[in-house]
Protein backbone atom coordinates (compact mmCIF):
# COMPACT_ATOMS: atom_id res chain seq x y z
CA UNK A 1 0.00 0.00 0.00
CA UNK A 2 3.02 2.79 0.96
CA UNK A 3 3.88 1.87 -2.42
CA UNK A 4 1.62 4.28 -3.93
CA UNK A 5 2.66 7.86 -4.35
CA UNK A 6 -0.85 8.83 -3.22
CA UNK A 7 -0.86 6.92 -0.65
CA UNK A 8 1.88 8.00 0.91
CA UNK A 9 0.92 11.58 0.51
CA UNK A 10 -2.43 11.37 1.65
CA UNK A 11 -0.60 9.82 5.03
CA UNK A 12 1.73 12.80 5.12
CA UNK A 13 -1.48 15.18 5.02
CA UNK A 14 -3.13 13.77 7.40
CA UNK A 15 0.11 13.44 9.95
CA UNK A 16 0.38 17.28 9.93
CA UNK A 17 -3.20 17.80 9.84
CA UNK A 18 -3.06 15.91 13.27
CA UNK A 19 -0.14 17.56 14.62
CA UNK A 20 -1.17 21.26 13.85
CA UNK A 21 -5.03 20.56 14.60
CA UNK A 22 -4.41 21.21 18.59
CA UNK A 23 -1.03 22.76 18.07
CA UNK A 24 -3.28 25.85 15.56
CA UNK A 25 -6.26 26.11 17.96
CA UNK A 26 -3.48 27.89 20.76
CA UNK A 27 -1.65 29.74 17.78
CA UNK A 28 -5.77 31.03 17.04
CA UNK A 29 -6.95 31.47 20.78
CA UNK A 30 -3.48 33.01 21.64
CA UNK A 31 -2.91 35.44 18.60
CA UNK A 32 0.10 33.89 17.44
CA UNK A 33 -0.91 33.50 13.82
CA UNK A 34 1.95 36.00 12.85
CA UNK A 35 4.54 33.98 15.05
CA UNK A 36 3.71 30.82 13.39
CA UNK A 37 4.44 32.68 10.26
CA UNK A 38 7.53 33.72 11.83
CA UNK A 39 8.99 30.23 12.84
CA UNK A 40 8.14 28.62 9.23
CA UNK A 41 9.47 31.37 7.82
CA UNK A 42 12.57 30.86 9.39
CA UNK A 43 12.62 27.24 8.20
CA UNK A 44 14.08 28.48 4.92
CA UNK A 45 17.13 29.54 6.50
CA UNK A 46 17.34 25.80 8.46
CA UNK A 47 17.32 24.18 4.94
CA UNK A 48 19.95 26.44 3.76
CA UNK A 49 21.96 25.16 6.59
CA UNK A 50 21.32 21.40 6.94
CA UNK A 51 22.51 21.76 2.63
CA UNK A 52 25.59 23.11 3.76
CA UNK A 53 26.70 21.21 5.94
CA UNK A 54 24.82 18.16 5.04
CA UNK A 55 22.85 17.63 7.75
CA UNK A 56 19.24 16.06 7.66
CA UNK A 57 16.75 18.74 6.57
CA UNK A 58 14.58 17.79 9.68
CA UNK A 59 17.22 18.45 12.47
CA UNK A 60 17.95 21.81 10.50
CA UNK A 61 14.75 22.91 9.94
CA UNK A 62 13.74 22.39 13.48
CA UNK A 63 16.70 23.98 15.29
CA UNK A 64 16.23 27.03 13.38
CA UNK A 65 12.23 27.08 13.81
CA UNK A 66 13.00 26.35 17.59
CA UNK A 67 15.96 29.14 17.50
CA UNK A 68 13.67 32.06 15.93
CA UNK A 69 11.11 31.20 18.37
CA UNK A 70 13.12 31.91 21.15
CA UNK A 71 14.69 34.66 19.87
CA UNK A 72 11.14 36.29 19.35
CA UNK A 73 10.16 35.19 23.14
CA UNK A 74 13.35 36.56 24.39
CA UNK A 75 12.95 40.18 22.33
CA UNK A 76 8.99 40.67 22.58
CA UNK A 77 8.31 43.44 24.82
CA UNK A 78 11.75 45.03 24.38
CA UNK A 79 10.11 48.44 22.72
CA UNK A 80 9.02 46.97 19.61
CA UNK A 81 5.38 46.50 18.99
CA UNK A 82 5.11 42.03 18.38
CA UNK A 83 4.02 42.42 14.98
CA UNK A 84 6.80 45.11 13.81
CA UNK A 85 9.49 42.83 15.15
CA UNK A 86 7.85 39.64 14.10
CA UNK A 87 7.64 41.16 10.82
CA UNK A 88 11.49 42.44 11.02
CA UNK A 89 12.52 38.85 11.97
CA UNK A 90 10.13 36.44 9.70
CA UNK A 91 11.05 38.30 6.50
CA UNK A 92 14.63 38.35 7.35
CA UNK A 93 15.14 35.01 8.14
CA UNK A 94 13.59 34.49 4.55
CA UNK A 95 15.97 36.71 2.52
CA UNK A 96 18.87 35.35 4.35
CA UNK A 97 17.85 31.95 3.84
CA UNK A 98 16.88 32.18 0.08
CA UNK A 99 20.55 34.41 0.07
CA UNK A 100 22.52 31.94 1.67
CA UNK A 101 20.68 28.86 -0.45
CA UNK A 102 21.77 30.64 -3.77
CA UNK A 103 25.38 29.67 -2.22
CA UNK A 104 25.24 26.27 -2.12
CA UNK A 105 27.30 24.98 -5.11
CA UNK A 106 27.13 21.74 -6.50
CA UNK A 107 23.72 21.02 -4.79
CA UNK A 108 20.77 21.48 -7.13
CA UNK A 109 17.90 22.15 -4.75
CA UNK A 110 14.19 22.89 -6.25
CA UNK A 111 13.94 25.95 -3.86
CA UNK A 112 9.65 25.45 -4.90
CA UNK A 113 9.92 22.14 -3.05
CA UNK A 114 11.08 24.22 0.54
CA UNK A 115 8.80 27.24 -0.56
CA UNK A 116 5.53 25.01 -1.39
CA UNK A 117 5.72 21.61 -0.43
CA UNK A 118 6.44 18.63 -2.50
CA UNK A 119 4.00 16.39 -0.68
CA UNK A 120 4.12 13.86 -3.65
CA UNK A 121 7.92 13.27 -3.48
CA UNK A 122 7.35 11.85 0.07
CA UNK A 123 9.09 8.66 0.75
CA UNK A 124 9.01 6.29 3.62
CA UNK A 125 11.77 7.94 5.54
CA UNK A 126 9.57 11.30 5.67
CA UNK A 127 6.46 9.88 6.62
CA UNK A 128 7.77 7.91 9.55
CA UNK A 129 9.89 11.36 10.28
CA UNK A 130 6.13 12.97 9.92
CA UNK A 131 4.60 10.78 12.00
CA UNK A 132 7.13 10.31 14.73
CA UNK A 133 6.85 14.57 14.61
CA UNK A 134 2.75 14.22 14.98
CA UNK A 135 2.82 12.00 17.50
CA UNK A 136 5.62 14.08 19.64
CA UNK A 137 3.71 17.09 19.27
CA UNK A 138 0.25 15.79 20.06
CA UNK A 139 1.60 13.65 23.01
CA UNK A 140 3.38 17.24 24.71
CA UNK A 141 0.23 19.75 24.10
CA UNK A 142 -1.95 16.75 25.16
CA UNK A 143 0.28 15.86 28.48
CA UNK A 144 -0.02 19.71 29.19
CA UNK A 145 -3.11 20.46 27.89
CA UNK A 146 -4.68 21.67 30.70
CA UNK A 147 -1.92 24.39 32.00
CA UNK A 148 -1.79 25.47 28.59
CA UNK A 149 -5.78 26.13 29.02
CA UNK A 150 -5.08 27.75 31.89
CA UNK A 151 -2.74 30.48 30.98
CA UNK A 152 -3.94 30.75 27.60
CA UNK A 153 -6.75 31.93 29.63
CA UNK A 154 -4.44 34.34 31.81
CA UNK A 155 -1.12 34.51 32.70
CA UNK A 156 -2.12 35.56 36.54
CA UNK A 157 -4.48 32.71 37.15
CA UNK A 158 -2.09 30.28 36.07
CA UNK A 159 0.36 31.64 38.61
CA UNK A 160 -2.90 31.58 40.97
CA UNK A 161 -2.96 27.64 40.35
CA UNK A 162 0.75 26.90 40.52
CA UNK A 163 1.24 27.01 36.78
CA UNK A 164 4.17 28.51 35.28
CA UNK A 165 2.86 30.04 31.83
CA UNK A 166 6.54 30.67 30.75
CA UNK A 167 6.50 27.62 31.02
CA UNK A 168 3.76 26.61 29.00
CA UNK A 169 4.93 29.34 26.09
CA UNK A 170 7.86 27.23 25.83
CA UNK A 171 6.17 23.84 25.31
CA UNK A 172 4.01 25.50 22.51
CA UNK A 173 7.54 27.05 21.41
CA UNK A 174 8.89 23.42 21.27
CA UNK A 175 6.05 21.96 19.48
CA UNK A 176 5.80 24.66 16.90
CA UNK A 177 9.23 23.94 15.65
CA UNK A 178 8.45 20.16 15.66
CA UNK A 179 5.45 20.88 13.70
CA UNK A 180 7.43 23.52 11.09
CA UNK A 181 10.13 21.25 10.57
CA UNK A 182 7.50 17.92 9.56
CA UNK A 183 5.45 20.07 7.77
CA UNK A 184 7.81 21.42 5.44
CA UNK A 185 7.52 18.77 2.92
CA UNK A 186 4.12 18.50 2.66
CA UNK A 187 2.75 22.18 2.55
CA UNK A 188 6.65 23.84 2.06
CA UNK A 189 7.44 27.05 4.74
CA UNK A 190 4.92 29.30 2.81
CA UNK A 191 1.83 27.74 3.56
CA UNK A 192 2.96 25.92 7.19
CA UNK A 193 1.05 28.83 8.84
CA UNK A 194 -2.53 28.18 6.91
CA UNK A 195 -1.93 24.86 8.26
CA UNK A 196 -1.84 25.91 11.95
CA UNK A 197 -5.13 28.70 11.42
CA UNK A 198 -7.35 27.82 9.24
CA UNK A 199 -8.98 24.28 10.60
CA UNK A 200 -8.97 25.73 13.72
CA UNK A 201 -10.62 29.04 12.81
CA UNK A 202 -12.80 26.75 10.79
CA UNK A 203 -13.77 24.65 13.41
CA UNK A 204 -14.48 27.53 15.90
CA UNK A 205 -18.25 28.49 14.69
CA UNK A 206 -19.65 25.01 15.72
CA UNK A 207 -17.36 24.62 18.96
CA UNK A 208 -18.34 25.13 22.53
CA UNK A 209 -15.24 23.15 24.22
CA UNK A 210 -12.03 23.63 23.68
CA UNK A 211 -11.64 19.81 23.24
CA UNK A 212 -14.23 20.06 20.62
CA UNK A 213 -12.51 22.85 18.42
CA UNK A 214 -9.19 20.97 18.51
CA UNK A 215 -10.61 17.47 17.41
CA UNK A 216 -12.90 19.75 14.54
CA UNK A 217 -9.54 21.29 13.49
CA UNK A 218 -8.02 17.88 13.46
CA UNK A 219 -10.95 16.38 10.84
CA UNK A 220 -11.09 19.55 8.81
CA UNK A 221 -7.27 19.33 9.07
CA UNK A 222 -7.36 16.17 7.28
CA UNK A 223 -10.27 15.94 5.25
CA UNK A 224 -9.00 19.41 3.35
CA UNK A 225 -5.42 17.26 3.01
CA UNK A 226 -7.49 14.33 1.27
CA UNK A 227 -9.54 16.16 -0.61
CA UNK A 228 -7.18 18.85 -1.40
CA UNK A 229 -4.41 15.62 -3.05
CA UNK A 230 -7.30 14.58 -4.90
CA UNK A 231 -8.42 18.03 -6.71
CA UNK A 232 -4.57 18.45 -7.08
CA UNK A 233 -4.49 14.72 -9.22
CA UNK A 234 -7.64 15.46 -11.16
CA UNK A 235 -7.02 19.35 -11.65
CA UNK A 236 -3.27 19.07 -12.18
CA UNK A 237 -2.27 21.64 -9.90
CA UNK A 238 0.02 22.00 -7.50
CA UNK A 239 -0.85 19.71 -4.20
CA UNK A 240 0.24 21.82 -0.92
CA UNK A 241 -1.34 24.59 -2.24
CA UNK A 242 -4.62 22.75 -2.98
CA UNK A 243 -4.87 21.18 0.13
CA UNK A 244 -4.73 24.76 1.66
CA UNK A 245 -7.50 25.98 -0.73
CA UNK A 246 -9.75 23.32 0.31
CA UNK A 247 -9.19 24.32 4.46
CA UNK A 248 -10.31 27.58 2.93
CA UNK A 249 -13.56 27.01 1.09
CA UNK A 250 -14.34 24.87 4.64
CA UNK A 251 -13.76 28.01 6.78
CA UNK A 252 -15.97 30.28 4.41
CA UNK A 253 -18.57 27.32 4.33
CA UNK A 254 -18.87 27.24 8.35
CA UNK A 255 -18.13 30.81 8.53
CA UNK A 256 -20.83 31.47 6.73
CA UNK A 257 -23.56 28.75 8.38
CA UNK A 258 -22.04 29.88 11.81
CA UNK A 259 -23.20 33.25 11.07
CA UNK A 260 -26.72 32.07 10.02
CA UNK A 261 -27.40 29.75 12.65
CA UNK A 262 -26.28 33.16 15.10
CA UNK A 263 -28.79 35.11 13.18
CA UNK A 264 -31.30 32.55 13.86
CA UNK B 1 -0.76 33.20 62.70
CA UNK B 2 -0.43 35.15 59.91
CA UNK B 3 -2.12 33.97 56.49
CA UNK B 4 0.35 36.12 54.58
CA UNK B 5 3.66 38.27 55.78
CA UNK B 6 5.32 40.23 53.60
CA UNK B 7 9.11 41.85 54.76
CA UNK B 8 10.89 44.64 52.99
CA UNK B 9 9.39 43.58 49.87
CA UNK B 10 11.13 45.36 46.36
CA UNK B 11 9.84 45.15 43.44
CA UNK B 12 11.63 46.25 40.28
CA UNK B 13 10.74 46.41 36.29
CA UNK B 14 13.89 46.86 34.90
CA UNK B 15 15.29 49.97 36.28
CA UNK B 16 12.29 51.36 37.78
CA UNK B 17 11.32 50.10 41.20
CA UNK B 18 7.94 49.60 41.65
CA UNK B 19 7.66 48.60 45.42
CA UNK B 20 10.11 49.14 47.60
CA UNK B 21 10.45 47.88 51.46
CA UNK B 22 6.90 46.95 51.75
CA UNK B 23 6.25 45.08 55.02
CA UNK B 24 2.47 43.76 55.73
CA UNK B 25 1.01 41.11 57.48
CA UNK B 26 -2.49 39.72 56.74
CA UNK B 27 -4.40 37.95 59.81
CA UNK B 28 -7.10 35.59 59.34
CA UNK B 29 -10.39 36.95 58.49
CA UNK B 30 -10.22 40.64 58.13
CA UNK B 31 -10.89 42.81 54.86
CA UNK B 32 -8.06 44.87 54.01
CA UNK B 33 -8.28 47.45 51.77
CA UNK B 34 -5.04 49.02 49.04
CA UNK B 35 -5.62 52.40 48.27
CA UNK B 36 -3.09 54.52 45.81
CA UNK B 37 -2.93 56.28 42.35
CA UNK B 38 -2.25 54.88 39.30
CA UNK B 39 1.79 53.22 38.96
CA UNK B 40 1.73 52.98 43.21
CA UNK B 41 2.35 49.57 43.04
CA UNK B 42 -0.60 47.46 44.13
CA UNK B 43 -1.33 45.44 41.06
CA UNK B 44 2.50 44.52 41.70
CA UNK B 45 2.29 43.64 45.11
CA UNK B 46 -1.26 41.21 44.88
CA UNK B 47 1.12 40.16 42.28
CA UNK B 48 4.16 38.84 43.96
CA UNK B 49 1.74 37.47 46.72
CA UNK B 50 0.56 34.92 44.37
CA UNK B 51 4.01 34.43 42.97
CA UNK B 52 3.73 35.75 39.32
CA UNK B 53 6.87 38.47 40.14
CA UNK B 54 9.54 37.46 42.07
CA UNK B 55 10.84 39.67 44.76
CA UNK B 56 14.43 42.39 43.92
CA UNK B 57 14.31 41.86 47.59
CA UNK B 58 12.66 40.76 50.47
CA UNK B 59 10.20 38.26 50.37
CA UNK B 60 6.49 36.98 50.85
CA UNK B 61 5.95 34.37 53.06
CA UNK B 62 2.25 31.70 53.30
CA UNK B 63 1.27 30.54 56.61
CA UNK B 64 1.79 27.09 55.93
CA UNK B 65 -1.30 25.27 54.41
CA UNK B 66 -3.04 28.74 53.72
CA UNK B 67 -4.89 28.88 50.35
CA UNK B 68 -5.58 31.85 47.80
CA UNK B 69 -7.79 32.75 45.55
CA UNK B 70 -7.09 35.27 43.25
CA UNK B 71 -9.62 37.70 41.08
CA UNK B 72 -7.60 39.38 38.53
CA UNK B 73 -7.78 43.01 37.45
CA UNK B 74 -9.62 42.99 33.61
CA UNK B 75 -9.56 39.68 32.17
CA UNK B 76 -10.01 39.56 28.65
CA UNK B 77 -11.38 36.24 27.28
CA UNK B 78 -10.44 35.97 23.17
CA UNK B 79 -13.84 35.11 21.30
CA UNK B 80 -12.59 32.53 19.66
CA UNK B 81 -12.29 30.22 22.52
CA UNK B 82 -15.05 28.20 23.12
CA UNK B 83 -15.20 27.46 26.59
CA UNK B 84 -18.10 27.16 29.20
CA UNK B 85 -18.37 28.65 32.61
CA UNK B 86 -18.15 25.17 34.64
CA UNK B 87 -15.22 23.98 32.20
CA UNK B 88 -13.60 27.67 33.46
CA UNK B 89 -14.09 26.54 36.86
CA UNK B 90 -12.69 22.75 36.31
CA UNK B 91 -9.24 24.24 35.31
CA UNK B 92 -6.42 23.59 35.76
CA UNK B 93 -8.37 20.00 36.95
CA UNK B 94 -9.90 18.46 39.90
CA UNK B 95 -12.66 20.22 40.81
CA UNK B 96 -15.70 18.19 41.18
CA UNK B 97 -19.37 19.37 39.93
CA UNK B 98 -20.93 19.97 43.57
CA UNK B 99 -17.77 22.43 44.66
CA UNK B 100 -18.41 24.49 41.17
CA UNK B 101 -22.32 24.74 41.37
CA UNK B 102 -21.73 25.51 44.99
CA UNK B 103 -18.81 28.15 44.24
CA UNK B 104 -21.49 29.38 41.49
CA UNK B 105 -23.95 29.54 44.20
CA UNK B 106 -21.26 31.80 46.55
CA UNK B 107 -20.71 34.10 44.38
CA UNK B 108 -24.28 34.77 43.01
CA UNK B 109 -24.57 33.49 39.68
CA UNK B 110 -25.78 29.68 40.55
CA UNK B 111 -27.46 29.58 36.77
CA UNK B 112 -24.40 30.34 34.94
CA UNK B 113 -22.50 26.67 34.55
CA UNK B 114 -23.32 25.73 30.89
CA UNK B 115 -23.22 29.39 29.82
CA UNK B 116 -20.46 30.31 27.50
CA UNK B 117 -17.81 32.47 28.71
CA UNK B 118 -17.48 35.17 26.00
CA UNK B 119 -21.17 35.76 26.12
CA UNK B 120 -21.20 36.55 29.78
CA UNK B 121 -21.95 40.27 30.86
CA UNK B 122 -19.18 42.20 32.70
CA UNK B 123 -20.96 41.84 36.36
CA UNK B 124 -21.50 37.89 35.27
CA UNK B 125 -18.08 37.39 34.35
CA UNK B 126 -16.73 39.57 37.47
CA UNK B 127 -19.05 36.97 39.38
CA UNK B 128 -17.46 34.01 37.72
CA UNK B 129 -14.08 35.05 38.29
CA UNK B 130 -14.88 35.30 42.72
CA UNK B 131 -16.54 31.45 42.37
CA UNK B 132 -13.52 30.45 40.59
CA UNK B 133 -11.24 32.34 43.53
CA UNK B 134 -13.86 30.75 45.94
CA UNK B 135 -13.53 27.12 44.43
CA UNK B 136 -10.51 26.13 46.33
CA UNK B 137 -12.27 26.69 49.63
CA UNK B 138 -9.19 30.07 50.31
CA UNK B 139 -8.43 31.42 53.54
CA UNK B 140 -7.55 34.30 51.60
CA UNK B 141 -9.02 36.26 48.79
CA UNK B 142 -7.04 38.56 46.79
CA UNK B 143 -9.37 40.87 44.46
CA UNK B 144 -7.48 43.16 41.83
CA UNK B 145 -10.17 46.34 41.13
CA UNK B 146 -12.61 43.49 40.94
CA UNK B 147 -15.52 45.78 39.85
CA UNK B 148 -13.93 47.81 37.19
CA UNK B 149 -16.42 48.01 34.48
CA UNK B 150 -19.13 47.60 36.60
CA UNK B 151 -21.28 50.78 37.28
CA UNK B 152 -22.39 51.41 40.68
CA UNK B 153 -25.05 49.37 41.56
CA UNK B 154 -23.46 46.52 40.03
CA UNK B 155 -20.13 47.25 42.04
CA UNK B 156 -22.12 47.98 45.49
CA UNK B 157 -23.36 44.47 44.61
CA UNK B 158 -20.25 42.93 44.39
CA UNK B 159 -18.99 44.47 47.13
CA UNK B 160 -22.24 42.87 49.45
CA UNK B 161 -21.48 39.39 47.95
CA UNK B 162 -17.80 39.76 49.16
CA UNK B 163 -18.66 40.15 52.57
CA UNK B 164 -21.31 37.57 52.36
CA UNK B 165 -18.60 35.44 51.24
CA UNK B 166 -16.60 36.70 54.57
CA UNK B 167 -19.29 36.05 56.79
CA UNK B 168 -19.91 32.58 55.52
CA UNK B 169 -16.28 31.10 54.85
CA UNK B 170 -14.24 33.17 57.36
CA UNK B 171 -11.90 34.07 54.63
CA UNK B 172 -9.45 37.14 54.81
CA UNK B 173 -9.93 39.69 51.77
CA UNK B 174 -7.12 41.98 50.90
CA UNK B 175 -8.58 44.09 47.74
CA UNK B 176 -7.42 46.72 45.70
CA UNK B 177 -10.45 49.41 45.20
CA UNK B 178 -10.23 53.01 43.75
CA UNK B 179 -14.15 53.52 45.29
CA UNK B 180 -13.07 55.02 48.60
CA UNK B 181 -16.44 54.98 49.94
CA UNK B 182 -16.95 51.30 49.68
CA UNK B 183 -13.20 51.10 50.70
CA UNK B 184 -14.03 53.46 54.08
CA UNK B 185 -17.28 51.55 54.73
CA UNK B 186 -16.33 47.83 54.70
CA UNK B 187 -12.43 47.71 55.63
CA UNK B 188 -11.28 46.65 58.55
CA UNK B 189 -7.98 48.10 57.76
CA UNK B 190 -6.52 50.24 54.90
CA UNK B 191 -3.13 50.62 53.40
CA UNK B 192 -2.50 53.68 51.45
CA UNK B 193 0.33 52.46 48.78
CA UNK B 194 2.92 54.84 47.00
CA UNK B 195 5.77 52.49 46.08
CA UNK B 196 6.13 52.29 49.75
CA UNK B 197 3.16 52.12 52.51
CA UNK B 198 2.56 55.96 53.21
CA UNK B 199 0.23 55.15 56.18
CA UNK B 200 -2.14 52.06 57.20
CA UNK B 201 -4.59 51.51 60.09
CA UNK B 202 -8.45 51.44 60.54
CA UNK B 203 -10.22 53.65 57.71
CA UNK B 204 -10.97 56.82 59.88
CA UNK B 205 -7.35 56.54 60.68
CA UNK B 206 -6.13 56.58 57.29
CA UNK B 207 -8.65 58.90 55.64
CA UNK B 208 -7.35 61.70 58.67
CA UNK B 209 -3.68 60.80 57.52
CA UNK B 210 -1.74 63.86 56.16
CA UNK B 211 0.26 61.18 53.54
CA UNK B 212 -3.35 60.10 52.57
CA UNK B 213 -4.63 63.56 52.04
CA UNK B 214 -1.20 64.30 49.95
CA UNK B 215 -2.19 61.65 47.60
CA UNK B 216 -5.98 61.91 47.38
CA UNK B 217 -6.57 65.48 48.82
CA UNK B 218 -9.55 66.07 51.15
CA UNK B 219 -12.54 65.90 48.86
CA UNK B 220 -12.11 61.62 49.86
CA UNK B 221 -12.37 62.83 53.61
CA UNK B 222 -16.16 64.10 52.30
CA UNK B 223 -16.57 60.41 51.41
CA UNK B 224 -15.83 59.09 54.50
CA UNK B 225 -18.06 61.05 56.43
CA UNK B 226 -20.80 60.96 54.03
CA UNK B 227 -21.05 57.17 53.70
CA UNK B 228 -20.65 57.03 58.12
CA UNK B 229 -22.53 60.29 58.42
CA UNK B 230 -19.83 61.68 60.32
CA UNK B 231 -20.40 65.14 59.55
CA UNK B 232 -17.28 66.07 61.28
CA UNK B 233 -15.15 67.42 58.51
CA UNK B 234 -13.84 70.82 58.63
CA UNK B 235 -15.11 72.46 55.97
CA UNK B 236 -17.80 75.58 55.27
CA UNK B 237 -21.10 75.16 54.02
CA UNK B 238 -20.64 75.73 50.62
CA UNK B 239 -17.94 73.68 49.91
CA UNK B 240 -19.77 70.79 51.58
CA UNK B 241 -22.21 70.07 49.02
CA UNK B 242 -19.85 70.41 46.40
CA UNK B 243 -18.02 67.75 48.32
CA UNK B 244 -21.03 65.49 48.65
CA UNK B 245 -21.60 65.80 44.82
CA UNK B 246 -17.68 64.68 44.25
CA UNK B 247 -17.65 61.68 46.86
CA UNK B 248 -20.79 60.33 44.79
CA UNK B 249 -18.99 60.24 41.57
Amino acid sequence: MLDDFMVRAALAGIGVAFAAAPLGCFVVWRRMAYFGDATAHAAILGVALSLAFSMSIFVGTMTVALLMALVVSALSGRGYAMDTLLGVLAHSALAFGLVAVSFISGVRIDLMAYLFGDILAVSRGDLSVIWGGAAVVVALIGWRWSALLTSTLNEDLAYASGINPKREQLVLTIALAITVAVAIKVVGVLLIAAMLIIPAAAARPFSRTPEGMAVAAGLIGMLSAIVGLRAAYILDTPAGPSIVCVAAVTFLATSVLGNFRHER
Amino acid sequence: MSLVQIEGLSVRYGARTVLSRVSLRIEPSEIVTIVGPNGSGKTSLLRAIIGAIKPFQGRVVRGSGVKIGYVPQNLHIDETLPITVSRFLKLPGGVAVPDIDQALTQAGVPDLAKAQLSQLSGGQFQRVLLARALIGKPDLLLLDEATQGLDQRGSASFYQQIETVRQNTGCAVLMISHELHVVMSASDRVICLNGHVCCEGTPAVVASAPEYRALFGTGTGGALALYRHEHDHGHDHGDHTHDHTEAAD
